[in-house]
C-alpha cells in the first residue's frame, strides 16, 4: 500500500523527531492568502477555515490575516511581519510562498509554520498540507459518463502542475469506468482566476461537442456560461450552487476547517509535530456539495463511489492504467505510487489534449 | 452658474514644490476620515501605517528592499517624462532586464566566480534596454504612439517570462511547478547589514543612479537638451536637437534603469526568477515620478513614501483588521490629490453666475 501520506496524515504521525512544546493558554494563528477572501474560491475557503478555527477553539485563539499578498518578493515581509507581531502558528496558504516560508522558518524556531501545496520542509517547525482533490474528481468523472449524450467532456485547466494533471488523469479514469470510450478534451486558461477567459474557454469546448464542462480555476463564470448554453457542469473549491442552480451536478469543496482546527489545537496543546499531509475524502478534507440535477440511478452511483474512496476500499489510481502513448503504467489492481502522483507530468490514455512541457 | 478653467500666468514656484506635502497632508487627513467611516481608531491606523514600520531595524530593511526598484525606475521614466517620451512600458522592460540577468545563473550553473554578479547587472541593463528600444523605434520611425506600444509590450514580457519559468528554464528538481533553480551564491546581490535584515546593495545603486541622473539633467547640456525638447520640441530643433535621438536617449536609458531594478529584485529578494517577478512596480513607479516633481532626488523620497504605504498597508490590515483594498485606497488618493494640487497651482478655476454666453455654449 503506498497510501502512507494519506494515513500518515489521518493520524497525525509526525515524519520527524519529536521536541515537547509547552501547553499554552492561548494561541495566535495567522493566514497568508493569495487572493482575496471574497473571491468565491480558493482564499475564501481558507478564510472559511480559519472561521472554524475560531468557533471551535473560542476565546483560546486569537487569528489574524492578510489578503491578496503577492508571491514574490512581498512574501517573506509579509510571512516576517506575522512571525514578529506573536503569531504562534502561521498558515502559507499557496505554492509561491514556499521558499519565502522555509527562509522565516529558520529565523523563528519557536514559531509553527504551515505551508500549503508545497513540497519543501527545510526546519522542523515547518509542515506541509495538501488535499487528495483528485478523489473527488473521479467521481465527477463517472457522473460525466453517465450523464453526457455526447461523450465528450470539457476541462478549463488553470497550469500544467502535478496536482492539475492528477485531476484530469482521475477524471479521465473515472469516466472510462463507466464509459471506454469517454473522451476529454482540455483547455489551459494559464491563469487562475480570469473570469473572461475562462468563460471563453468554456463557450470553446462547448462549441467543439463538450455536453459537460468541469473547471480547475476559481471564477463561477465557467458555470455561468454551461447555465447559459444549457450544459451540464462541476463546481470548484466552494459550493457553486448559486451560480447554476439548474446546471450544477456536484462541486469539489476543499474544507481546511478540520486540520486547522486540528493544527492550531495542538499547538495549544503543545504537541504540535512536523507533518507531511496529504488528505482526503477520508479525513473531511475532500466534501463533496450535494448531487443535484441526475438521475437516482447516477447519483447512487455516485455516493457508493464517494463511500468507497472514504472508506479506503477503493482508490482511484488503481490499475490496470495505460499511459496516454499507450504504454503500460499499472498493472491490474496497483495501486499508483504517491511520488508518482505528487509529480505528475503526463497523461493516461483517453485524455485528448497534448500536455505542454 | 458655470466653471472656468484658465491657465495662471504666473504659478507660484513655493507652492509647485509645496504640491505633494499638500497632496500627502491631505491623504493623510481624509485617510483620517475613512478610518473613522471604517470605525477604526484613525490616529492608531495612521500610526500603523506611516510610523509602526519605521520603529523596527528589519521593517527598514524591508523599506529599502521595497523602495528599490521604484526609485531605480522612477529616476529612469523622469527623463523620458521631462522629454516627452511617455514610457508607460517599465513593467515590461524590468521584466526583459531580470530575464536577460538571469540567463547566468539559469543556464550556465557552473560558472561560479566574481565575474557572474558584474556580468548579470550588465546583461540586464541591456536586456532591459533593448527591450525599450522596441517603442522608441516604431515612435521615431513611424511616429507610433509610445503609451500604447511600450503598453503592449508589458504583456508580451509577461507571457514570455511566463513560457520561461514553466518550460525551458524550469527547475528540473522543481516537480514541474513553475520557476528556475535558486540561484548560486556567486550570483546573489550581497546583503548589507545581514545580522538585522536582509537589505542588499541594490539600494546603492538606486541611489547612484539618482544622483547621476539629476546631475545629467541640472549639469549638462545633454540635460539642457531633454528639458527643451520636452518643453518645446520646435525650439528644440531649432537648436539643432533631434527629437528621434532624444526618443532613443530617454527609451534606451529608462530601459536600462528598469532592467538594473528587475535583476536587484531577481538576485536580492526573490533569489531565483519566477512568474511571479511582476507586481506593478512598474506602474507604481509612474506615481513616484510624479511625486517626485520628475526629479530623480525627488524620485527618492517619493520611492520611499510609496514604499511606506506598502509596508504600513500590511501592518494596518493586522492591527486594525482591514482589508489590503485600504492601502491601494490609500494610494489611490495620494497619486489623484498630487496631480489636483498640481492642476489648482497651475490653473484658476472660476465660478461664474448666470446663463453660459453663446460662445461657451459650444464648448
Amino acid at each position: 500500500m503506498k497510501k502512507v501520506l494519506g494515513i500518515v496524515a489521518a493520524f497525525g504521525i509526525a515524519l520527524s523527531a519529536s521536541t515537547a512544546y509547552a501547553a499554552m493558554d492561548k494561541v495566535k494563528a495567522c493566514f497568508i492568502y493569495v487572493g482575496s477572501i471574497g473571491d468565491f474560491g480558493w482564499s475564501y475557503q481558507h478564510d472559511q477555515g480559519r472561521l472554524a478555527v475560531e468557533e471551535a477553539l473560542g476565546d483560546k485563539v486569537e487569528t489574524a490575516y492578510l489578503e491578496s499578498v503577492p508571491e514574490g518578493a512581498d512574501a517573506e515581509r509579509a510571512i516576517e511581519r506575522f512571525a514578529r507581531s506573536g503569531c504562534n502558528i502561521i498558515f502559507t496558504t499557496s505554492f509561491g510562498y514556499m521558499d519565502a516560508t522555509n527562509k522565516v522558518a529558520g529565523k523563528f524556531p519557536d514559531v509553527k509554520f504551515e505551508h500549503a501545496t508545497g513540497y519543501k520542509r527545510e526546519h522542523p517547525n515547518v509542515s506541509t498540507y495538501n488535499s487528495r482533490f483528485h478523489e473527488g474528481r473521479y467521481v465527477q468523472g463517472q457522473i460525466a459518463a453517465k450523464m453526457s449524450s455526447s461523450g465528450v467532456a470539457g476541462y478549463i485547466a488553470s497550469f500544467p502542475i502535478p496536482e492539475v494533471v492528477m485531476g484530469i488523469n482521475a477524471f479521465t479514469l473515472g469516466a472510462q469506468s463507466v464509459n471506454p470510450d469517454f473522451k476529454l478534451k482540455v483547455v489551459w486558461a494559464n491563469t487562475w482566476f480570469d473570469p473572461g477567459k475562462e468563460a471563453d474557454a468554456a463557450k470553446a469546448l462547448i462549441d467543439q461537442g463538450a455536453d459537460i464542462i468541469t473547471q480547475h480555476t476559481d471564477s463561477t463564470a465557467p458555470m455561468q456560461v454551461a447555465a447559459e448554453r444549457g450544459v451540464k457542469a462541476f463546481g470548484q473549491a466552494s459550493d457553486m450552487i448559486n451560480f447554476g442552480k439548474e446546471t450544477q451536478l456536484t462541486a469539489i469543496i476543499d474544507d481546511w476547517g478540520p486540520y486547522y482546527v486540528e493544527r492550531v489545537k495542538a499547538v495549544l496543546e503543545g504537541t504540535w509535530e512536523q507533518v507531511d499531509v496529504w488528505a482526503g475524502m477520508k479525513e473531511g478534507h475532500v466534501v463533496m456539495a450535494p448531487y443535484t440535477n441526475m438521475p437516482d440511478d447516477v447519483k447512487a452511483m455516485a455516493e457508493e463511489t464517494q463511500a468507497k474512496i472514504t472508506s479506503g476500499e477503493f482508490d482511484p489510481y488503481t490499475g490496470p492504467v495505460k499511459k496516454q502513448d499507450g504504454s503500460d503504467w499499472l498493472a491490474e489492481g496497483e495501486v499508483a505510487d504517491a511520488g508518482v502522483l505528487l509529480g505528475m507530468n503526463f497523461y493516461v490514455a483517453g485524455v485528448d489534449d497534448q500536455l505542454p512541457q | 452658474m458655470r466653471i472656468e478653467v484658465s491657465r495662471r500666468q504666473m504659478p507660484s514656484r513655493l507652492f509647485a514644490y509645496l504640491s505633494p506635502v499638500i497632496a500627502l497632508a491631505l491623504t493623510i487627513l481624509l485617510g483620517a476620515i475613512v478610518f473613522m467611516a471604517l470605525g477604526k481608531d484613525p490616529v492608531q491606523a495612521l500610526y500603523s501605517y506611516f510610523i509602526e514600520p519605521l520603529t523596527e531595524t528589519w521593517s527598514l530593511h524591508e523599506l529599502l528592499i521595497k523602495a528599490t526598484p521604484l526609485i531605480l525606475i522612477a529616476v529612469g521614466l523622469s527623463v523620458c517624462y521631462l522629454s516627452n517620451n511617455w514610457n508607460i512600458g517599465a513593467e515590461g522592460q524590468f521584466l526583459m532586464g531580470a530575464v536577460a540577468g538571469s540567463a547566468i545563473p539559469v543556464l550556465l550553473p557552473e560558472f561560479q566566480n566574481y565575474l557572474v554578479l558584474p556580468l548579470m547587472l550588465i546583461l540586464a541593463m541591456a536586456g532591459g534596454a533593448a527591450y525599450a528600444a522596441i517603442p522608441a523605434f516604431l515612435k521615431s520611425r513611424f511616429n507610433t504612439n509610445e503609451i500604447l506600444t511600450s503598453l503592449m509590450l508589458v504583456y508580451v514580457a509577461q507571457l514570455f517570462v511566463d513560457w520561461l519559468v514553466r518550460g525551458p528554464w524550469r527547475n528540473p528538481q522543481g516537480f514541474s511547478f513553475p520557476g528556475t533553480i535558486t540561484f548560486n551564491d556567486f550570483a546573489l546581490l550581497p546583503e548589507m547589514f545581514p545580522a538585522s535584515g536582509r537589505a542588499n546593495i541594490g539600494i546603492l545603486f538606486a541611489l547612484v543612479a539618482a544622483v547621476l541622473v539629476w546631475l545629467m539633467i541640472r549639469r549638462t547640456l545633454k540635460g539642457f537638451e531633454v528639458r527643451v525638447l520636452g518643453q518645446n520640441p520646435r525650439a528644440g530643433r531649432f537648436a539643432g536637437f533631434s527629437s528621434a535621438k532624444m526618443t532613443f536617449f530617454a527609451f534606451l536609458l529608462s530601459g536600462a534603469l528598469a532592467g538594473l531594478a528587475g535583476i536587484i529584485e531577481v538576485a536580492g529578494a526573490v533569489q531565483h526568477l519566477n512568474e511571479k517577478l511582476s507586481v506593478g512596480y512598474g506602474f507604481a513607479a509612474i506615481i513616484v515620478v510624479f511625486l517626485g516633481r520628475l526629479n530623480p532626488l525627488g524620485a527618492v523620497v517619493a520611492g520611499l513614501v510609496l514604499a511606506l504605504t506598502y509596508l504600513g498597508g500590511e501592518a494596518a490590515q493586522i492591527s486594525l483588521q482591514i482589508s489590503d483594498k485600504s492601502a491601494r485606497v490609500f494610494q489611490g488618493m495620494l497619486l489623484f490629490l498630487v496631480l489636483a494640487c498640481d492642476t489648482l497651482i497651475n490653473y484658476r478655476i472660476r465660478f461664474i453666475a448666470g446663463q453660459p454666453s453663446a460662445s461657451a455654449e459650444g464648448n
